[in-house]
């Protein structure tokens, strides 16, 4: 007899989404993925002057905003062949790399490592053990026994007032909950520990921004930074040394705490490496672009299917064909209007709801395929295609992952094995050393290009009668980005953005092909319907991120979290 | 006293935006006295957990729907405002009562809370606020300038 479980909305993300599960003999046998907001952005710029949509398409999310601002400029950019300064494309790719180092950090200790790491087990924990356990896995200097007893005397206080606040919702004791109490008192003295560093990556992306939330240096040709050495009320030799030490402060805890944690938590769940591999279709595209023409990239990018790294198929720039023509999107299976599976540039978004129906239309998030196939992106997809296109940096970090893995859990781990529900916490995490790399490499073209006396940081747009289309393409920390605009003697005249979670989180396809949330959760197994730990274990694996994916609030007053086993 | 006030919304979904809107008419309006900043902060959560250090005092502006006449304002302070973004009352809210309850495990939550709440209209994706709400604010503001001791510019 199969149940049915409804989670809904999932916690611990932003936006809204809900996840239906058959589960038949103790494993999920099918599933459904519904966005339940409704996102409408491109009903705000139609007619507005290009040259502003990124200030409004920032505005769609209250976590990724960086990356929607930079995607929309580039899809202007795109569309008019404008060039973008030197300069410019390093202040940019250093707020890229800032922002995702903080978003991956973010992930994994404040939105996911509570589905691995039980906090109530933490205060049963010696803080002597726990200091000798953190000092086997590296040399961070706040892993000391004092900090540690601070931690769990500082949990005592927190769970004793009856407070449990940021961890009321976790499945304490759950038989899914694995770790030793010295593991997770160190997982939690590490997240709190996070919580100051990522400060730091926000203080980067605000310096070079000029704020955030909501940087303000953008333009679409270039940023609106003034350079001189001499001023201070410009980005000067002070401003960009004082960037150094925050990288560097950054890499510090990617690579000492981040990376060697979830290491060690990862070999302890590597029964997870046999769940959540879903769509194994995986795409990534270039970014960091080196050259004024954005031709050229720090990051390659690539479309790999079937899991298989062999068939890696490289897409070397933003004017690639195989992605710009590849695209399209059906809404069988969403609340809109018909039938049909479109490229963005030809949608139009007409909202119509019906109920919830299993095998009809169930999702605003519509489904997007690549040349008909879905495909799943993110840290990832990321990796792999990284690894299979070559780069030193990726190889070099995801081979002592693996190697750092398999000595903990004492059998090879092999490099498939990222393919998975675990895995995508590995793979997030030697991106974080990766991007690190990068940001450094970043400052260091900046300083260069600077020294060399190349002041500009703006191209002028002009934008000729008549009609242009853009594609503005972006790896954002959840994967592949892009913006599509369509504009008519100098106004937009269409914009869609087919983002991240949109490919992950979209429902069945027009050939009834689920979607990777879909996909991955089938086979996992569930030990208790009522408390569908690991159904988030998986979910979360993504990072989902909704709010740009659909945006429409609620219209009810409703409990913070509905689980519905039936 | 070290004060932050902090607009929350999203600009695209009309009366959403109220929280932001609000700064932006108080800014208009009111000489902004020492040791108060205010910040537009979207819809982030736990990213605005640096703008809380140092801190005497957290002032929150944002839409709250408690199925009173859209355009209502209300007042609370200290306990009563966490425990209003524990339940569903914002589109933000899991944002923001993370931001709280974090604030409050590392101890860097200020001492006074109060928050400024207006009940929304129409949260359709638009740009522009309904009649009640753009009156509301009016009230909304005035009421803050006293939370905040402004003068008039």
């Amino acid at each position: 007899m199969a149940t049915r479980i409804t989670i809904d909305p999932v916690t611990r993300i932003e936006g809204h989404l809900r996840i239906d599960c058959e589960i038949n003999q103790g494993k999920v046998t099918k599933a459904w993925s519904s966005g339940q907001m409704w996102r409408g952005i491109e009903l705000i710029l139609k007619d507005r002057d290009p040259r502003e949509a990124w200030i409004y398409t920032q505005r769609i999310c209250g976590v990724c905003t960086t990356v929607h601002a930079i995607a929309s400029v580039r899809s202007v950019e795109n569309a008019l062949n404008l060039e973008v300064p030197l300069n410019a494309q390093y202040i940019r790719n250093m707020m890229i790399a800032a922002h995702a180092i903080q978003d991956h950090i973010v992930h994994f200790y404040h939105l996911s490592a509570l589905d691995w790491v039980d906090v109530v087990s933490a205060l049963k924990a010696d803080p002597k053990k726990t200091a000798a356990l953190a000092q086997s896995l590296s040399d961070w200097p706040l892993n000391s026994v004092q900090l540690f007893a601070e931690t769990r005397d500082k949990l005592q206080n927190f769970t004793g007032s009856g407070q449990l606040g940021i961890f009321a919702n976790g499945y304490w004791g759950h038989p899914a909950m694995i770790l030793s109490p010295e593991m997770n008192l160190l997982a939690t003295t590490h997240y709190l520990q996070a919580l100051e560093i990522q400060r730091k990556a926000n203080m980067i992306v605000s310096i070079l921004g000029g704020k955030t939330p909501h940087i303000q240096n953008l333009a679409v040709g270039g940023v609106a930074n003034p350079i001189n050495t001499d001023s201070p009320s410009t980005l000067t030799m002070e401003r960009l040394y004082y960037l150094k030490t925050l990288i560097d402060d950054l890499g510090r805890f990617v690579n000492e705490v981040y990376f060697q944690d979830v290491c060690a938590i990862g070999a302890a769940y590597k029964g997870w490496t046999a769940y959540g591999a879903g769509v194994t279709n995986y795409l990534s595209v270039p970014d960091f672009p080196m050259d004024v023409k954005s031709s050229v990239f720090d990051h390659p990018g690539g479309y790999i299917p079937g899991g298989n790294l062999k068939m890696f198929r490289p897409i070397n720039n933003f004017q690639d064909d195989f992605i710009k023509k590849g695209v399209q999107e059906s809404i069988k299976h969403s609340w809109y209007a018909g039938d049909w599976d479109r490229h963005p540039w030809e949608e139009e978004t007409e909202p119509q709801y019906t109920d919830f129906q299993d095998n009809g239309k169930y999702s605003w998030v519509k489904a997007p395929t690549l040349h008909g196939q879905p495909a799943q992106v993110g840290p990832l997809a990321n990796v792999l295609c990284m690894y299979a296109a070559g780069d030193a940096a990726t190889r070099k970090y995801a081979d002592k992952a693996l190697a750092t893995i398999s000595s903990l859990a004492k059998e090879p781990v092999p490099m498939s094995a990222l393919q998975s529900t675990i895995g995508r916490h590995a793979a997030r995490a030697v991106r974080a050393a990766v991007l690190y790399e990068t940001l450094q490499k970043q400052w260091q073209a900046l300083m260069d290009n600077i020294a060399r006396g190349d002041l500009r940081t703006c191209n002028q747009p002009v934008f000729p009668r008549g009609e242009i289309r853009g594609v503005g393409i972006h790896e954002a920390p959840r994967g592949m980005l892009s913006h599509w605009i369509v504009i008519k003697d100098g106004k937009i005249k269409n914009y869609q953005a087919v983002v991240p979670s949109t490919w992950n989180s979209g429902p069945r396809n027009g050939q009834d092909s689920p979607g990777p949330y879909e996909a991955s959760l089938v086979g996992t197994p569930i030990a208790d319907p009522e408390k569908p730990l690991e159904v988030l274990r998986t979910v979360h694996s993504f990072d989902p991120c909704l709010a740009c994916a659909i945006h429409l609030v609620d219209k009810e007053h409703k409990e913070v979290v509905r689980i519905k086993a039936a | 006293m070290k004060t932050l006030v902090l607009g929350v919304g999203n600009l695209l979904l009309q009366d959403e935006g109220a929280g932001v809107r609000a700064l932006e008419k108080f800014e208009n309006k009111y000489r902004l006295p020492d040791g108060v900043e205010l910040l537009d902060g979207g819809t982030s959560g736990l990213e605005l957990l640096h703008q809380l250090d140092g801190r005497d005092r957290l002032v929150i502006v944002d839409v709250v729907r408690r199925g009173e006449p859209p355009g209502s304002v209300v007042r609370m302070a200290g306990e009563e405002v966490p425990a209003q973004f524990r339940q569903k009352i914002s589109p933000h809210q899991l944002g923001i009562a993370d931001l709280l309850a974090t604030a409050r495990l590392i101890g860097s939550l200020p001492e006074k809370l109060v928050l400024f709440g207006i009940e929304p209209k129409n949260l359709d994706t638009g740009l522009s606020m309904s009649d009640e709400v753009v009156k509301g604010l009016d009230q909304l503001v005035e009421m803050l300038a006293r939370e905040l001791d402004a003068q008039p510019i």
